[in-house]
């Protein structure tokens, strides 16, 4: 009775319906990671471990009243901006890229943090201003948006960068910008295209470029395109079985256990898998809906909503990559690419979806 | 009322948040959608196109290089063999500085000047991303010195490989040639014959001789290996395999023990000798003298010696047999009577008186006899034995040089034989037609007297006399001359024999030929030219001597041959069959500067024809019979 009682407790903040699709997602990640990492445990089991210590930071996450979600906002983007200034000013260069920033016992990549800083930041800001919204705040949060985007995008992260610019642009959406602006935004962008194109690197640009042409550098930039376009394709209908990938199991597939996961998934499991994986995608997508339908107030709403189209944009940026319709931009495919961090961003979302789910009755006035 | 607004607000505020979620929600099928469209299409329509990019990707077809075919002689003495060995190869691309890593690699490796002249030599000539020998025949002590150190030097690889060697070295060379890397012009020529694929994965191909001549036999069919590869290029494991064809073992009519006996006999003398089994065109022994090893050219001489090769005023690369052309000489003789019984124009018996030289009608200029007195009188037979000057001189004249012109290109003068070697010469039969293309002159009476005596324009090679020869011997019946007498396959069934049949028969009257044959024998008995060719052999020998100018004389001087420079002393041609009666081997010997056929080439053709015919081996060669091979370098 009391073990009754105390595992009630347990999983009082846990949707079950979004940790049932989460949980499927989870397993088939470490499936498809034994394969990619050729049959050898090690990735798998690390990827196991990651996926624990998410979980339980989703539960505390989950347990987390809306008022202390709230509370952290400001905190978590306040330090997400130093650490970001922090980068540029004194950040470790990997890849001729300065990302991550060196802290004595552990190096941290800030612009991880502020994939949910930025969204939570402006929710709350939207939901202290609900009453007397105008123009001009839509204007500040935009600004609260910009400011991290363009520290990531000097690093240069451009893949984050825009992703973090859509989860910003899904909380504007959500908070009622108005269609005009929108449609002005999408006009200026595209009037603004051939400048963006110039302030671009080389080997952004040259990315962008191999989309339309791959086989112009086919050992080069445009080789991870091909081989993964070729890994997916040759996986037809049902696959070449598990383990079976060919262009997995000879090397061909660059980035395998991570960013290019998808393509391993999809040589081994052919289409019908990908249905499959797809189907778990719009269920995860469509209960973070139905959740950002019912949150209780305005900030809940714009975090639910802002979580789960985010959600939606990596997983459909990641397989678009793979499958050769985007640029290679590094993104992993979201609960099935290993990784420690992109794990825990994830689950710390999902824990604030269930968080909202679970505690809107208590804080309805 | 406050409140009520607030309430309404609240209500609208919703309805747009819901508005928007639908939205939201439209914007995630459409991204879905799109996905889907895409996975379609790669993997429902691109799928055999992208399963064949997958399959071509993880397959790769390693070409297996067959092993060479064998040269052995008539009684299967290897000639041309392959031996197993290590070479040290640097890949070019993969090696970074390749001087320090041969400088490096002395250290550990004997590598002489000449290997790295070589080297050089090679890397400028060859196709890029090829990997080059350094350093050949490796002891098993510089293999293991090396295979410990193996880490200080990336892209330098020990390999096993099938080397190519040749035990007789020089006695064989004109005749086997040899086998060289594979260089750009080869590459031209594969492709263009559509010869390419079965070249992937050789590095070697016939250069010269039999090697080259026969080297599609030689060669055989690459094998294939489907290996499963990573994208590092590593073979992962194999598919399936289709086993090379070895190359074709050649067989030659060639005796390698009379080959030997006839090179020892030349001694010094530069020159060329061929001879052929008259009753079937087998080339018995082929000769050009001198020669050179061979072996070095395998894997590239260096350009020191091959300088010294190329430069030598003996010429040891020219293949005299094959392509160098002499003035016949006398050695026209017989064939000039048989033209002049063919066309009457003279009997054996009618005989004209030699008084030492010979007049054109009309004409002051005089055409020596090379006896200063004449040989008086003299008919057909006489003239043959005695090689009277004056009575062809006048022969020829009366034939006419279309006669001559016609009845002789009937023996293969001024055509190539076919002989199965790359590279013949035709050698020159003059005609009318001929000089008025050369020379633009008309043909003048006097050029018709030098012809009578196997000078002026005339011109043979040693294979062609020696054609020429067995047909007479063989009574008109020609048979193709041919240095392969079978081409052995590996397969059974598909093994030939070359050439046995007759070319044709010249349907020569048995009377002339009596008397021609008759009349060389008589060279070699005692009042002949060639009388020490014959002395106290149990056999008879016809046979014809002649002489080759080498510097014209002036009218009126005299030939002295201690008064010239050795290089310009007349060349000595011997011509004979034996056992006269029914032939068994003709033969035509050319020594360089030799002087008089009869002194210098006829006993070089009497040693052959004794080891030939009665299996006498020259004292000289007696101790000699064990021979050391493989030790070329």
């Amino acid at each position: 009775m009391i073990k009754r009682l105390l595992f009630r407790r347990f999983v009082a903040h846990i949707d079950r319906p979004l940790l049932t699709g989460i949980g499927l997602m989870l397993l088939t990640s470490l499936i498809v990671l034994y394969s990619a990492d050729n049959a050898n445990w090690e990735q798998t089991m690390k990827q196991a471990l990651n996926i624990v210590v998410a979980l339980a930071c989703m539960w505390l996450v989950a347990n987390l009243p809306l008022h202390y979600l709230m509370r952290t906002a400001v905190p978590i983007y306040l330090l997400g901006m130093i650490l970001l200034i922090g980068v540029a000013l004194f950040g470790e260069i990997s890849h001729g890229a300065r990302r991550w920033l060196d802290l004595g016992i552990l190096t941290i990549q800030p612009s991880e943090l502020m994939k949910i800083g930025v969204p939570l930041m402006m929710a709350w800001y939207f939901e202290k201003n609900e009453a007397t919204l105008t123009i001009k705040n839509y204007f500040v949060a935009a600004l609260l948006l910009l400011m991290p985007v363009a520290l990531i995008v000097r690093q240069p992260d451009l893949g984050t960068s825009l992703l973090i610019t859509a989860s910003g642009f899904y909380v504007l959406f959500l908070a009622g910008l108005s269609w005009r602006v929108i449609g002005g935004l999408v006009i200026a962008g595209l009037a603004s295209a051939p400048v963006l194109w110039s302030m671009l690197h080389d080997y952004q640009k040259h990315r962008i470029m191999m989309l339309f042409d791959p086989s112009q550098d086919a050992l080069g930039n445009g080789y991870h395109t091909i081989q993964a376009t070729i890994a997916v394709g040759s996986g037809g209908i049902l696959g070449k079985g598990y383990l079976q990938g060919t262009q997995t199991h000879l090397d061909f597939l660059p980035e395998r256990t991570t960013d290019f996961i998808f393509a391993v998934y999809s040589e081994e499991f052919g289409l019908l898998g990908n249905l499959i994986l797809l189907s778990m995608y719009a269920f995860v997508i469509l209960r973070g809906f139905v959740i950002t339908g019912n949150a209780s107030t305005y900030f809940t709403r714009l975090m639910a909503g802002s979580i789960t189209l985010t959600f939606a944009t990596y997983a459909f940026v990641n397989m678009g990559m793979v499958s050769g319709i985007l640029p290679v931009v590094g993104v992993p495919l979201p609960l099935i690419s290993y990784g420690g961090t992109s794990m825990l961003t994830l689950l710390l979302g999902f824990g604030m979806l269930m968080s909202i789910e679970t505690h809107k009755k208590l804080v309805r006035t | 009322m406050k409140k009520q607004i607030e309430f309404k607000n609240h209500q609208r505020e919703i309805f747009h948040f819901r508005l928007r979620l639908v939205v939201s929600i439209g914007f995630v099928i459409v991204l879905l959608a799109i996905l889907s469209a895409r996975l379609f299409y790669l993997q429902v329509l691109g799928r055999s196109h992208y399963q064949t990019l997958a399959e071509s990707n993880r397959i790769a077809v390693v070409p297996i290089a067959p092993n060479r075919g064998l040269i052995l002689d008539r009684n299967g003495v290897v000639l041309a063999r392959n031996y197993s060995g290590y070479t040290i190869e640097i890949n070019q691309s993969k090696a970074s500085n390749i001087e320090a890593t041969i400088d490096e690699l002395s250290t550990l490796i004997d590598i002489a000047n000449k290997d790295r002249k070589r080297f050089k030599k090679q890397l400028a000539e060859s196709r890029n991303f090829e990997t080059l020998v350094i350093r050949n025949r490796l002891s098993d002590e510089e293999v293991a010195r090396f295979a410990a150190q193996q880490y200080r030097f990336p892209g330098v690889e020990i390999k096993a490989r099938l080397f190519r060697d040749y035990p007789f070295g020089e006695k064989m060379s004109h005749l086997i040639g040899y086998i060289g890397r594979i260089n750009q012009t080869d590459v031209q020529q594969l492709e263009d014959s559509e010869l390419a694929a079965n070249y992937r994965g050789s590095d070697y191909i016939g250069k010269t001789g039999l090697e080259q001549s026969y080297e599609s036999d030689l060669h055989g069919t690459t094998g294939m290996e489907q290996v499963e590869v990573d994208a590092g290029g590593r073979a992962v494991r194999m598919l399936s395999s289709t086993a090379p064809i070895s190359g074709n073992t050649l067989v030659l009519s060639i005796d390698a023990q009379l080959q030997e006996i006839s090179e020892q006999s030349f001694g010094e003398y530069r020159g060329a000798m061929v001879a052929i089994d008259p009753n079937n065109g087998e080339v018995l022994a082929f000769v050009s003298k001198p020669g050179y090893d061979p072996n070095p050219f395998i894997d590239g001489i260096d350009p020191q010696s091959w300088d010294e090769l190329n430069n030598s005023p003996d010429v040891p690369l020219n293949n005299r047999a094959l392509r160098g052309q002499y003035p016949p000489g006398s050695t026209i003789k017989p064939f000039m009577a048989l033209a002049g019984l063919n066309y009457k124009t003279r009997t054996a018996e009618e005989a004209i008186n030699d008084p030492g030289a010979f007049y054109l009608p009309g004409s002051s200029r005089q055409y020596r006899d090379w006896k200063a007195n004449g040989h008086g009188s003299v008919n057909m037979f006489k003239a043959i034995v005695v090689s009277c000057d004056t009575y062809f001189y006048g022969l020829a004249t009366e034939l006419g040089i279309d006669n001559i012109f016609n009845y002789l290109s009937r023996f293969g003068f001024g055509k190539k034989t076919g002989i199965d070697l790359d590279g013949e010469t035709s050698g020159l039969l003059p005609s009318q037609a001929w000089k008025l293309r050369r020379y633009q002159q008309v043909w003048y009476p006097g050029d018709t007297v030098s012809v009578g005596i196997g000078q002026g324009y005339s011109l043979v090679t040693p294979t062609q006399l020696a054609f020429a020869t067995a047909t007479l011997a063989n009574d008109g019946v020609a048979f193709q001359p041919h240095l392969v007498k079978e081409v052995r396959s590996s397969r059974p069934g598909e093994s030939r024999f070359i050439a046995s049949k007759p070319l044709y028969n010249l349907n020569i009257d048995s009377r002339h030929l009596d008397l021609v044959k008759r009349a060389m024998v008589g060279v070699t008995q005692p009042g002949g030219t060639a009388v020490y060719a014959s002395l106290g052999t149990p056999y008879r020998i016809a046979g014809k001597t002649g002489t080759a100018q080498v510097i014209a004389m002036k009218q009126g001087e005299k030939y002295d041959a201690e008064k010239i420079d050795e290089r310009h002393r007349d060349h000595a041609w011997f011509i004979a069959f034996a056992p006269a009666e029914k032939p068994m081997i003709a033969l035509a010997l050319l020594v360089e500067n030799g002087g008089h056929g009869g002194g210098t080439a006829a006993p070089i053709a009497r040693k052959v024809m004794d080891y030939y015919l009665l299996g006498k081996v020259p004292k000289a060669l007696r101790n000699e019979e064990v021979r050391e091979v493989g030790e070329h370098d």
